[in-house]
């Protein structure tokens, strides 16, 4: 018998994570969350989660940081909006969640070689090169860095994929690759500017 | 100093004398307003004869001083200086009378919320003072004297709605001695109380409770019980209202009906083809119909939407056959407009439950064993669609029952608040269906609301029934099985908040705990009493804590759930607490107005009508003859519109008359 | 009226066969549009999880790009569709994005108009086309294929601007017009895990699994989609997500292959051939010509 000990003091509390997340877009409503459940009843990947989306959204507003971005939840979260759309407070949760898995991003919340951080990345990094993505490459690049067994085991799949002409090697760019740059460059600065 | 102004008041003989009594307040206004100094510089100001400060003038020495000095001083305008005139002008105003001297030539100076609340300064504050009431001396001098105006009441009563609210207002009045008119809409009275099956917490039978009441309020010679009527028009005011009711036509001469039923029987349809509206459309009913067993009025009524001889004049009426020698049948009757003159009205026109088809996700009408509560109270009474018992569309009895709380309530989405009785009645159906079913019940909640007497109380017993209590908002009901045992059920998500995981809990019905919502017609029939309706849209009350049953058109009054969700404990309670405050207006006999209204100087009147639209208590009308408006007094509420409206200024104010505001605007400004 | 055509990344590639029946449905209906000059990726909803900021002024861009040409955006891909209206919406509602996104155009010589609409294929053949003139217009009726229509998430939720957010029923509507028999499909708007089944294969394995089994099982011959990512979830793994009891081998369509199909769109042009679970027996069997 594994016998832990639970209580949590309030030195285990992270208050600039409460706060953060009650100002963040999308958090403003956050403390009129009643705990009432339907998010978690409704989504439906809550039942493979640690924490469903009620409770995150509880331990957020109460900041115990650890807790909330060290959880699978974030990372099961598709973005379905079907939690939003029966809230019975009107809190945006779906975009919460986006907010979390940044910061879980940005502070390295995660496994090493998690594939959906690194999806996130590789995505994204395609996008700044050639401002469009190939899917074909973009598996390749994720597999790669996260389960190269994986890759295998789509061989077969992928083969006829390419059969079918779905998974073209040629890779898709913009003509204006150099557009990109400068509006990443701009948020930047903005985002500099304004302490965002 | 002596007042060289014209006097106003022709007993004005000595000129105008003024007494100042400046107030302390204890330190409220003393502490920071040289209350001495204000005293002291009142004395110079023109008319002044005496200027005094006191610790406490609101109280009896107090009076005493401002009362004495008008007597040895033959003192004619009075100006008090203290706290906010919402507090003590009526205290004042009785001092000057009970001394012989007009209460209107008075005038109140705010030293205390306008002055010393606000400002620290001391200097400054006394300066301001200084200022303020200057120009109330200077406008006192103007105050002509006025009397309140009596109006006599007239002591019958209308109650509008036949509910447990309505029936509880009638009764009492009517006991009372006064007249009631009780206008119901449907064919009976009972309003939804005749519904239920039992009510909480003590499982008392709604009818054994409801129906004595429902039959007093038909015998009672002092009641007038016009069914299946409505208000048309409402005008007059507070004391003597004139209101138009339209008496829908039943077909049935009512003094002959004697309820027999022998029509029903008799009727050519065999069976009933028509959705029976109490019975919320669980079983159908014949064109010649009684809404329910109990009815009051116990006469039946004829649907013209349905009836053949309606349709088409070719029925071969059996009904009037059965019905013989009485003859109560009229297939010619007429609507007919009653008009009635009342004192007070009482509006008890109840609510109506969340329609819960806006809930796509819980399946009501997509599914057919999902049912709202109150289709489940019809199901479970005796006299309801099933005989009592509780079954599915297909007649069987259901094992497993899921009642979902907060349909409609405490969700952004329908309704933001909480309708306050469902958790109760949650509970109670949760007794009944398993002593009538035995099924496994599961209650769907939030939080368990249970404030009343006995309330909590009887969520314990529910407690101990075996009731599975799951708290979750429910988010689908669903048919689609995700795991063999599944197959055939309605599937209720939600997920066991305390438990932390989601559940799946296949059941046979759905139960949907609807709220409680104000009436579809609520706003025009608050149009046609003119009260107002909160932002929700429930009629709105004089103040929610201190005056729950007035609304801001004296003599109406609002009682039981059109004022807001409320179980019926509460509602007999509001119902007479309206009654009470109808009888002491009616008791009372007459009512004062204040007389701040306005009036028209007939020779200036250039007859435009500029100022008749601009009326919203519609006061003023044009008199033909004399090609001039003129203003009812008693319906004028002293709202200054039509005053400012009028181009020629043919329109003064009593106690705002131009002079008596110009007078104080520039003895404010005197200062430069 | 024209259109400025967004197709989005996946057309491109898994989502070929979308593009190719939509452009023949376009043409059978005379939709007029011309492809939005040098788009850009959207994001989709992975750009969100790494900056969002960033992910708004490059879907902007895609706006400002349209304003430029003056014309609203068709977007088929479920994922576009909803970035580039949460882009609209969010610069709207949100002075501080607003200023990052617009000072971010500008300095690519662009400007932001929020007059652009942006609007799905189902959204312009219901409304603005209607099933009457469809209707009229099908030489290949669907007659006796049953149909389970599968919305998903990203058209409904969380902006249900052209159909019901929990019981939509345009695609409905519009297979029905084309001869279509629609089946009861209780999980039309239940996600199908996106990414999740690369990224964590049990969890989408689990999703997809009822998907399928449960249109099968209230005998659907092909599931119809919105959304190129659902389609290839529904379509790809059905070997692995079949259970020993239950099979999975229905084939899943965009429904504009469907409507391309039903007006008379040669073979090619449908994209049949890109199928992995081929449905041309169920049409032989149900003599439905393709060819």
């Amino acid at each position: 018998m594994d016998l832990k000990r639970t209580v949590k003091f309030e030195a285990d509390r992270d208050p600039e994570f409460a706060r953060w997340i009650s100002h963040t877009v999308g958090g403003e409503r956050i403390r009129h969350c009643l705990q009432c459940g339907l998010c978690s009843a409704s989504c439906p990947l809550s039942l493979h989660m640690d924490y469903t989306p009620r409770r995150l959204m509880h331990l957020s507003r109460e900041g115990f940081k650890e807790e909330v971005l060290s959880s699978a939840a974030i990372w099961l979260c598709t973005a379905c909006y079907a939690c939003m759309v029966e809230c019975p407070k009107k809190i945006n949760i779906t975009h919460l969640m986006y907010a979390l898995k940044e910061r879980a991003i940005q502070e390295k919340f995660y496994p090493k070689r998690f594939p959906i951080p690194v999806m996130a990345q590789q995505f994204s990094r395609m996008v700044r090169e050639s401002g469009r993505i190939t899917e074909s490459w973009l598996i390749v690049r994720v597999f790669l860095r996260s389960a190269i067994w994986r890759l295998l085991g789509m061989s077969g799949l992928g083969w006829k994929l390419f059969l079918t002409g779905r998974m073209p090697a040629r890779k898709e760019k913009i003509k204006r690759k150099s557009e990109i740059r400068t509006l990443l460059a701009s948020v930047a600065a903005t985002r500099k500017e304004l302490a965002l | 100093m002596p007042d060289t102004r014209r006097p106003t008041n022709g007993s004005d003989t000595d000129g105008i004398r003024i007494g100042v009594y400046v107030c302390h307040c204890g330190t409220n206004i003393a502490g920071t307003v040289d209350v001495k100094a204000i005293s002291e510089y009142a004395a110079t100001l023109p008319g002044v004869v005496v200027a005094r400060t006191y610790k406490y003038m609101c109280s009896d020495p107090g009076q005493a001083l401002i009362q004495q000095d008008i007597r040895d001083l033959r003192l004619n305008r009075i100006v008090v200086a203290s706290c906010s005139p919402l507090l003590h002008e009526p205290t004042f105003r009785r001092a000057l009378d009970r001394v012989g001297l007009n209460p209107f030539l008075l005038q109140m100076v705010n030293i205390r919320e306008h002055v010393s609340w606000v400002h620290l300064d001391k200097p400054a504050a006394t300066a301001k003072t200084n200022d303020l009431v200057r120009g109330a001396v200077r406008r006192v001098a103007r105050h002509k004297p006025l009397q309140k105006r009596r109006v006599p009441i007239n002591p019958s009563v209308l109650v509008v709605g036949g509910g447990i609210a309505g029936i509880h207002a009638a009764l009492t009045l009517a006991d009372a001695g006064k007249h009631v008119y009780l206008v119901e809409r449907e064919p009976t009275i009972g309003g939804h109380m005749a519904k239920f099956d039992k009510t909480f917490p003590t499982l008392d039978c709604a009818a054994c409770i409801l129906t004595p009441k429902m039959t007093a309020v038909g015998s009672h010679p002092l009641i007038t019980l016009w069914t299946y009527s409505e208000v048309l028009k409402v005008s007059g005011y507070v004391g003597n209202y004139r209101v138009q009711v339209r008496r829908k036509p039943r077909y049935i001469i009512e003094d002959l009906c004697l309820g027999c039923q022998e029509c029903i029987t008799a009727c050519v349809y065999k069976e009933g083809k028509t959705r029976d509206e109490f019975n919320l459309g669980l079983s159908k009913r014949k064109p010649v119909y009684l809404p329910f067993p109990q009815a009051v009025p116990q006469k039946v009524v004829i649907d013209p939407e349905t009836c053949i001889e309606f349709k088409s004049g070719k029925c071969k009426k059996t009904c009037i056959e059965a019905c013989g020698e009485r003859k109560a049948i009229d297939f010619k009757q007429k609507e007919s407009l009653e008009e009635i003159e009342v004192g007070t009205i009482i509006l008890a026109t109840g609510f109506t439950t969340f329609n819960a088809a806006r809930n796509a996700y819980y399946g009501y009408g997509r599914y057919p064993n999902v049912y709202t509560s109150l289709e489940v109270e019809r199901l479970i009474n005796a006299s309801g669609p099933t005989s009592g018992e509780l079954v599915l569309r297909d007649g069987t009895r259901p094992k497993a029952v899921g009642i979902i709380h907060c349909v409609g309530s405490r969700d952004a989405n329908t309704n933001r608040w909480c309708s306050k009785v469902c958790c109760m009645y949650s509970l109670k159906l949760a007794h009944l269906i398993k002593e009538r079913t035995g099924a496994d019940i599961f209650n769907f909640y939030i939080d368990m609301r249970t404030p009343g007497k006995g309330y909590e109380e009887f969520y314990d017993r529910l407690l101990d029934e075996g009731v599975h209590f799951v708290r979750g908002r429910v988010a689908e009901v669903t048919e689609w099985a995700a795991h063999p045992s599944e197959k055939g059920k309605l599937i209720i998500r939600a997920e066991d908040t305390l438990a932390a995981f989601v559940r799946r809990i296949p059941v046979d019905m759905v139960v949907l705990s609807v709220g409680l919502e104000p009436q579809p017609d609520a706003q025009a029939v608050r149009r046609l009493f003119n009260i107002s309706c909160s932002n929700e849209g429930w009629f709105l009350e004089r103040h929610p804590k201190l005056a729950p049953v007035s609304t801001f058109t004296e003599g109406v009054y609002i009682a039981g759930a059109c004022q807001g969700p409320k179980d019926i404990p509460d509602t007999v309670a509001q119902a007479g607490a309206a009654a009470a405050e109808a009888l002491a207006l009616v008791d009372a006999q007459f009512v004062e107005l204040e007389p701040y209204t306005a009036f028209i100087s007939e020779e200036e009147c250039s007859g435009c009508k500029s100022c008749i639209p601009l009326c919203p208590y519609q006061a003023i009308s044009f008199v033909e003859e004399k090609k001039k408006a003129t203003i009812n007094e008693v319906l004028c509420k002293g709202c200054g519109t039509c005053v400012a409206g009028c181009p020629s200024g043919s329109i003064q104010q009593n106690f705002f008359e131009d002079e008596e505001i110009f007078d104080e605007i520039e003895g404010v400004l005197a200062y430069a | 009226m024209k259109y400025a055509y967004y197709p989005g990344c996946s057309l491109r590639g898994t989502g070929r066969a979308y593009e190719e029946s939509l452009l023949a449905v376009f043409r059978a209906l005379d939709v007029a549009i011309q492809e939005l000059n040098d788009w850009n990726c959207c994001g989709a909803t992975t750009y969100l999880s790494i900056d969002e900021l960033t992910s708004y002024a490059l879907a902007a861009r895609n706006l400002a790009l349209a304003a430029r040409d003056r014309l609203d955006i068709i977007a088929p891909c479920a994922a576009c569709y909803l970035v580039l209206n949460k882009t609209q919406r969010y610069i709207h509602d949100y002075p501080d994005i607003q200023l990052v996104v617009t000072r971010a155009l500008d300095a690519i010589g662009l400007k932001y108009d929020d007059r652009v609409r942006v609007r799905h294929p189902l959204d312009i053949f219901l409304n603005e086309i209607g099933v009457k003139a469809i209707a009229s217009r099908v030489t290949r009726s669907l007659k006796g294929l049953k149909v389970a229509p599968y919305y998903g998430c990203q058209i409904v939720r969380p902006y249900a601007t052209f159909d019901d957010q929990r019981n939509p029923t345009s695609m409905d509507r519009l297979l029905e017009a084309c001869g279509a028999e629609i089946i009861p499909y209780s999980l039309k708007t239940r996600c199908c895990g996106g990414s999740q089944k690369g990224t964590l294969p049990e969890v989408g394995l689990y999703l997809i699994n009822y998907l399928v089994e449960e249109a099968q099982m209230n005998g659907a011959d092909v599931i119809a989609t919105v959304c190129p990512l659902c389609q290839f979830n529904l379509e790809c793994f059905q070997k692995e997500a079949s259970s020993e009891q239950n099979p999975l081998s229905t084939p899943v369509l965009y429904f504009t292959q469907l409507m391309a199909l039903a007006l008379g769109a040669s073979s090619a042009t449908i994209g049949l051939r890109r199928s992995l679970v081929k449905i041309e027996p169920v049409l032989e069997a149900k003599e439905i010509a393709y060819a």
